[in-house]
């Protein structure tokens, strides 16, 4: 039956080209690295997990890694709500100006957007050349290559996808249940966590989600923008791999990542799937 | 509109400045006459010309531009396909797993994407011989894979909202279900679709760590071109073709919006 | 045939829910038919059933003496008008009518006559070109109308089709659906929440409630003579008074009420045994309300005082409480032009009534 063809070509196509690989991912994480190609052995054991559970560095990076995903999440909350906020509040003709404007970053290379800013952040960049010449210091300051320029970048890439649907829920939500509480005696800090926090929660989890689930594995930016200590273990990943040429190590750092994402991710599933029931 | 507290005013200053002061920098040196890229030497458009005269940029941009085509294309049709089975299909066998499929690939970190994918593609060399040699092939069914998922939600998205009593009607009125999908579902979804293909088109284009994993030797993309250039520091002619690109997207997405405006 | 559509102990399950529950029904040729019922009832389930779109978990729905049970709702004699109308978006008006004549390959000839002559029929002629958002809600109505009459159903099935309308646009609308129906004699069945649609376009009506046909008759049998309670409140006001069966006659039944504190009479074709608990019902127009007691013997005779009263320009309504406590509605006509009020509160008064007037029901 032609429902079933219609289901059957995207299912088949997932299955095949990501579900199938991840099981790859595992047996390999298994195995051992060897000279030639493919570069990893028919074998299997635990020697690689091993080696990741007894190296410090690895422990370290994973931890960092969360840090850092977490606290760019937080700055992403912070920027990102007031101005969702801002947004939903405002007039029909501006308010689509404003979403175009959050929008329109989106597009435009993200690989870009992260160059953008070590022109602005390094010794002669337009930061450090604007503060000597206003005399605040007379050494350039040295902004990249270290965490703070890592967690610029993340929150510059990652604020569009906080907005967004931190921007859903509060548009959604009826001011005038806000003016209500406030008729009843609510202070405007009361009104906000009684009324507006919950309501707007399902936005700010998908958000949070959404920020912190991609940017722990974040590559380009660490590299880019960050210093030696700022590791981050997509990193690692990458490094293990095409550097050291260790493809079951490497693995098996993709496994430990799934792992710690997997409770998110169940998490961002089951948001979305009450998401499209409540909008039927 | 009750009046906004200065609070929030002061914030949106802030963040659309942080957002776009970036980008305005860069459109700004992409004229500076400078080797230097941050030192002002006055204006000039040499940048653009040895863009245009340097050959690995346009064939990396030529290979990207193909491969964001094609894999926007397919990844459109087996998206709405994927929408459509989700949003119109209530009950079928293995939906919660098929909906899951559909989601993760937008979270997914790409460096996990681009590890499996490679896994999967050296795996299938040793077992049938095909792919042989990495690129345009392989790059290609990378971003349609991960592309297909934003497709499926949007049109899924568009078609919760739309009144279902359509397809019905089309069908009481002797339209075999499948015939419907084209003359009522299809035609009425079709922006959607074209967001899709636009978004599908643009991630592909913007890839960098998934196309590291998967290309060959030989098969250099726009974002890898790049990137080799900016691990090295600040250069003059990527400020010029950075600035090429944001005219470029900033044009088409205002052009989109006067057009939805217009027709609203 | 006579009997045109046939449903033989049609019931419909979702998971657990039963949401329509063994339903017979026989509607005939040419019948106005309305299934009246409140959200949930079960009727728009049921007339999904008789369009197609769901089958049922049991039971057979024959129409025009074909089994149609199984069939899908592109291959049915049947057509739909929809609550939300569903008139295609991105088709003209003119394209939007024609749909189902393509579906069937009819010639481009004949679709475009039959569509001038639909377009005539519902006065849309001059809007042939539009699109559905240039159009009135009313115009696109008429538009979902002519789409489903033009292919010339067997059965037109319509979904709530006043709800959406204004006061005086469904007065009109009213009318022409009879004057349409009338003229091409087509068997209409008409899902409705609202008893004044209802009661005016059909020849009769079902009264549904969980799943179930509560009552199935002419408007005025279901008014006149409710066989319960349900019906006989869903269907206008209605006074009640539980009571036991202690004698049946030839005038009527006799039923003893403590909250009447008097034996009344009341008519009622179900069968009952003496001693039974039933209820008695009266409309509150059949009541009379008057200072000095009447005299006619037979008539039901009780004593009350005025609880509350309410002038509404045609008629009066009154809250007359009687000696056990309980409150009776009144209606009555205000026939004579007085300045001042025929009654006020606390006025010791007396309501009466025919015996023909009250109906025994049964739960």
């Amino acid at each position: 039956m032609w429902k079933k063809a219609i289901i059957a070509a995207p299912y088949l196509w997932l299955l095949l080209f990501f579900l199938t690989p991840f099981a790859i991912v595992l047996k390999i994480s298994l195995a051992d690295p060897v000279f030639g190609l493919p570069p990893y052995s028919q074998s299997a054991s635990l020697d690689n997990f091993a080696f990741l559970f007894s190296d410090k560095l690895y422990a370290l990076t994973y931890l960092r890694s969360v840090f850092m995903a977490a606290c760019a999440t937080i700055l992403c909350l912070a920027v990102g709500f007031p101005m969702a906020y801002g947004i939903a509040r405002s007039k029909s003709g501006t308010r689509n100006l404003l979403l175009l404007l959050i929008i329109l970053p989106f597009w435009i290379s993200f690989l870009l957007r992260v160059y953008a800013w070590m022109g602005l952040m390094n010794s002669y960049g337009t930061i450090n050349t604007l503060l000597m010449w206003l005399g605040i210091t007379d050494q350039p300051i040295q902004l990249m290559y270290t965490d703070f320029a890592v967690f610029v970048g993340l929150v510059y890439s990652y604020l569009p996808f906080m907005i967004l649907p931190l921007y859903a829920s509060l548009e959604r939500m009826d001011h005038d249940l806000v003016e209500a509480a406030q008729d009843l005696g609510a202070s405007r800090a009361r009104a906000f966590w009684d009324v507006t926090w919950p309501l707007a929660r399902p936005g700010v989890i998908a958000g949070c989600l959404l920020v912190f689930i991609p940017a722990i594995g974040e590559y380009v930016i660490p590299y880019l923008l960050g210093g030696p200590e700022s590791l981050m273990i997509g990193r690692v990943l990458f490094d293990e791999f095409f550097a050291n040429r260790d493809w079951p190590l490497a693995s098996a750092v993709a496994v430990i990542l799934l792992l710690l994402l997997v409770v998110p991710i169940a998490l961002l599933q089951r948001y979305q799937a009450r998401e499209q029931e409540s909008a039927t | 509109m009750k009046e906004q507290s200065r609070f929030i005013t002061s914030v949106l200053a802030f963040g659309y400045a942080f957002l776009y002061i970036p980008l305005v920098l860069v459109v700004v040196y992409s004229f500076n006459d400078s080797q230097i890229a941050t030192v002002w030497g006055g204006f000039s458009t040499r940048w653009y010309g040895e863009l245009l005269r340097n050959d690995q940029i346009l064939d990396a941009a030529f290979l990207s531009l193909r491969i964001a085509v094609t894999s926007a294309t397919i990844a459109t049709i087996l998206g709405t396909m994927a929408g459509l089975a989700l949003a119109r299909f209530r009950r079928f066998k293995g939906r919660t797993l098929f909906s899951g499929l559909i989601t993760s690939p937008m979270v997914m970190p790409e460096v996990i994407t681009g590890l499996s994918l490679l896994l999967l593609f050296v795996a299938l060399q040793q077992l049938i011989g095909w792919p042989g040699q990495r690129g345009f092939g392989t790059i290609t069914i990378a971003h349609t894979t991960f592309a297909m998922a934003y497709v499926a939600i949007i049109v899924q998205s568009r078609l919760m909202s739309m009144d279902e009593s359509l397809e019905e009607a089309a069908m009481d009125l002797g339209g075999h279900p499948l015939r419907v999908v084209f003359d009522i579902t299809l035609p009425l979804i079709a922006p959607a679709m074209l967001a899709g293909w636009l978004l599908a088109f643009t991630l592909s284009l913007d890839d960098l760590v998934i196309a590291s994993f998967v290309s060959g030797p030989g098969s250099n993309t726009l974002p890898m071109y790049i990137f080799s250039k900016v691990k090295l520091g600040v250069s003059p002619d990527i400020n010029a073709l950075a600035t090429l690109i944001i005219v470029f997207v900033s044009v088409g997405v205002l052009l989109a919006w006067l057009v939805t405006r217009r027709r609203n | 045939m006579k009997d045109f559509i046939r449903l033989r102990g049609v019931s419909k399950k979702f998971g657990d829910f039963l949401a329509v529950d063994n339903v017979d029904l026989t509607i005939e040729r040419g019948e106005l038919f309305s299934i009246l019922g409140g959200s949930g009832c079960g009727k728009t389930t049921l007339l999904r059933m008789l369009a197609g779109f769901e089958t049922p978990t049991s039971g057979t729905i024959e129409i025009d003496g074909v089994d149609v049970t199984q069939q899908p709702p592109y291959e049915r004699h049947v057509n739909m008008m929809f609550q939300s109308y569903a008139v295609f978006p991105h088709m003209s008006v003119e394209r939007n009518i024609g749909y189902g004549l393509r579906k069937e390959k009819t010639p481009r000839a004949e679709i475009s006559k039959r569509v001038d002559d639909m377009l005539e029929l519902v006065q849309l002629d001059e809007l042939r070109s539009r699109k559905p958002d240039q159009l009135s809600g009313g115009q696109r109505q008429r538009v979902a109308l002519a789409r489903a009459l033009i292919k010339r159903p067997k059965v037109l099935l319509l979904d709530e089709p006043l709800a959406a309308l204004d006061k005086k646009l469904r007065e009109r609308t009213q009318f022409e659906l009879m004057n349409i129906q009338d003229e091409l004699g087509i068997t209409f069945v008409v899902v409705t929440h609202d008893q004044e649609e209802a009661m005016t376009l059909s020849s009769r009506i079902a009264v549904m409630d969980q799943g179930r046909f509560q009552q199935v008759g002419a408007p005025k049998e279901i008014y006149e003579f409710p066989t319960n309670r349900f019906v006989a409140e869903f269907i206008g006001t209605i006074n009640t008074f539980k009571g036991r069966v202690a004698a049946k006659t030839d005038g009527g039944i006799k039923v003893f009420s403590t909250e009447a504190g008097i034996t009344l009479t009341a008519l009622g074709k179900q069968l009952v045994e003496e001693g039974q608990e039933v209820e008695i019902a009266v409309r509150p127009e059949k009541i009379f309300v008057s200072k000095e007691k009447p005299k006619n013997g037979e008539d039901a005779c009780l004593q009350g005082v005025v609880d509350d009263l309410g002038y509404l320009g045609n008629r009066s309504l009154y809250r007359i409480r009687l000696e056990s406590g309980k409150i009776i509605q009144v209606s009555s006509q205000n026939r004579r032009r007085s300045v001042t009020r025929f009654l006020e509160w606390e006025d010791k008064v007396w309501i009466s009534w025919r015996p023909r007037s009250a109906q025994v029901l049964l739960d």
